[in-house]
């Protein structure tokens, strides 16, 4: 079983909450085990980098995290609740952006955000929608249906959708994907910004050098286990890219 | 940041019933496709009929609720399908709402699109067949809704069931169509009888099997349904 655990790794960070804990968590499909014993702990304001080969289990991890799968054995625990499909509330304090839009093509931009705060209860949805239009830089686009978008624009009205209700774990898949220069530099603000208000982070990518430049602690996943795990402070993006270079390819062998 | 009030059950399946909607307003692939069925399927049972073997009383309601049953079964597919496309119905699972309140505003977005087909279907027949219900025809329209409600309850459930299979298109009908007997059959024994001339408390029999199809589909319907979405 690998171990993670974030809050370990430096003294402050192990006096906060975790906002997100999983215990022994392990999720099968059939025999093979895509999530083999997972031990993690992320606390407020931390965002940890998950990097690891196509088949690794990352996805299916963040999709525990998300509530969106159940485990086979262990437990996801959210603001110290585990999180069962009955966990209603602690399933709200969740939001995802994954490979795939979640949104609606033939409703308009505004139409999709606003349906995502009315779904999470937010209590001025006008406004709420408002404030995440201006944070992904998409006035102008309110009115123009998801489908009438190229796939960067889709991308950033799929994370204003996931954080129009103020979310305290921010699960990411890949989020990069279909972004240019300036939608990538955006979503970076973006996210140390949802850090530093206190938001917890789980970030699945492929590029090391955004993953550390965003992350405070890193964590490479192969085979539905953790293999190596630490503070991102201080990495040096190279070695670590090297690093998980030799691992994966001593997985694939 | 607002504060988060997760809405009540009824308020999320509006929320839901809405969204579909609007969804289907600005696309009306579903209802022009369950439509234009309906209107195929009254003529061509028409034009095959022979009025002097069978009398059009005898013919129109069988006529009617296979066509309901079949029109409807079109649009059924699509509930669950429109969520899948992107991973849509994500973000239903991830909202702090009861997976009950999803089923429910499938529920009732599909009742208002098969309520919408049957509402021309109706008339389609009446004109074909050249019936005269009189005033039995506000009855036929309450056996109406009463048979749309028992389609869509057990055709939203199998819809959610079946949509993540290979062959959905098929295994929906499959799984579906004999739980829609027993709404057919007391649609159109009803319909029958008001054809008739026969008065209200001699279809009501046929009324309360709808009816009690309805009340205990619509539970075991709700209370299977978040079982039918856990992955």
């Amino acid at each position: 079983m690998s171990s993670l655990r974030a809050a370990e790794v430096d003294a402050p960070a192990q006096k906060a909450v975790a906002v997100c804990e999983t215990v022994a968590l392990v999720r099968r499909f059939g025999r093979r085990r895509a999530v083999a014993g997972v031990d993690l702990s992320i606390a407020a304001g931390e965002c940890l980098a998950l990097f690891g080969p196509n088949g690794a289990g990352k996805t299916t991890l963040l999709r525990l995290l998300a509530g969106l799968l159940r485990p086979t054995s262990g437990e996801v625990r959210l603001l110290g609740k585990a999180l069962t499909s009955a966990a209603t509330a602690e399933r709200g304090r969740v939001g995802l952006i994954s490979h795939q839009s979640m949104l609606y093509d033939v409703l308009t931009v505004r139409e999709n955000i606003a349906f995502a705060a009315q779904l999470h209860g937010v209590s001025d949805v006008p406004a709420a929608t408002g404030a995440a239009i201006a944070r992904l830089g998409l006035q102008g686009r309110e009115l123009t249906p998801v489908r009438a978008l190229s796939r960067g624009w889709q991308q950033r009205v799929s994370i204003a959708r996931a954080i129009v209700h103020g979310p305290a774990l921010v699960l990411l898949d890949e989020p990069y994907t279909g972004l240019d220069i300036s939608g990538a530099r955006a979503l970076t603000d973006l996210l140390r910004a949802l850090r530093d208000d206190g938001a917890s982070l789980a970030l699945i990518t492929h590029s090391v050098q955004e993953g550390l430049g965003l992350a405070t602690h890193a964590a490479i996943m192969l085979e539905g286990t953790i293999r190596r795990h630490e503070a991102a402070a201080g990495l040096d993006p190279v070695a670590f890219a090297e690093d998980y270079r030799l691992l994966a390819l001593e997985s694939a062998a | 940041m607002s504060e988060l009030q997760p809405p009540g059950l009824l308020a999320v399946a509006w929320l839901i019933a809405r969204k579909d909607l609007a969804i289907e307003y600005r696309t009306r692939s579903a209802f022009f496709s369950s439509l234009v069925f309906s209107l195929l399927g009254v003529s061509i049972f028409y034009m095959v009929w022979d009025p002097t073997a069978v009398r059009p009383i005898d013919m129109a309601p069988g006529v009617l609720w296979t066509i309901f049953a079949f029109a409807g079964m079109l649009g059924l597919h699509r509930t669950f399908g429109l969520e899948l496309q992107t991973r849509a119905m994500d973000g239903l699972l991830l909202a702090p709402v009861p997976r009950e309140a999803i089923f429910l505003g499938k529920a009732l977005a599909n009742l208002v699109y098969v309520s919408s087909v049957l509402a021309i279907t109706i008339p389609a027949v009446v004109l074909f067949y050249n019936l005269e219900f009189g005033s039995g025809l506000l009855i036929l329209g309450g056996i109406g809704v009463l048979a749309a409600v028992g389609l869509v309850t057990v055709g939203t459930l199998f819809s959610s069931m079946t949509v993540h299979t290979r062959f959905a298109e098929l295994l929906l009908p499959m799984l579906a169509l004999p739980f829609f007997i027993p709404v057919v059959v007391p649609a159109a024994q009803a319909s029958a009888k008001l054809l008739v001339g026969a008065e209200l408390q001699t279809v009501m029999p046929w009324i309360q099997v709808l009816v009690a199809f309805d009340l205990m589909f619509g539970v075991a319907c709700v209370l299977a349904f978040p079982f039918t979405i856990e992955d």
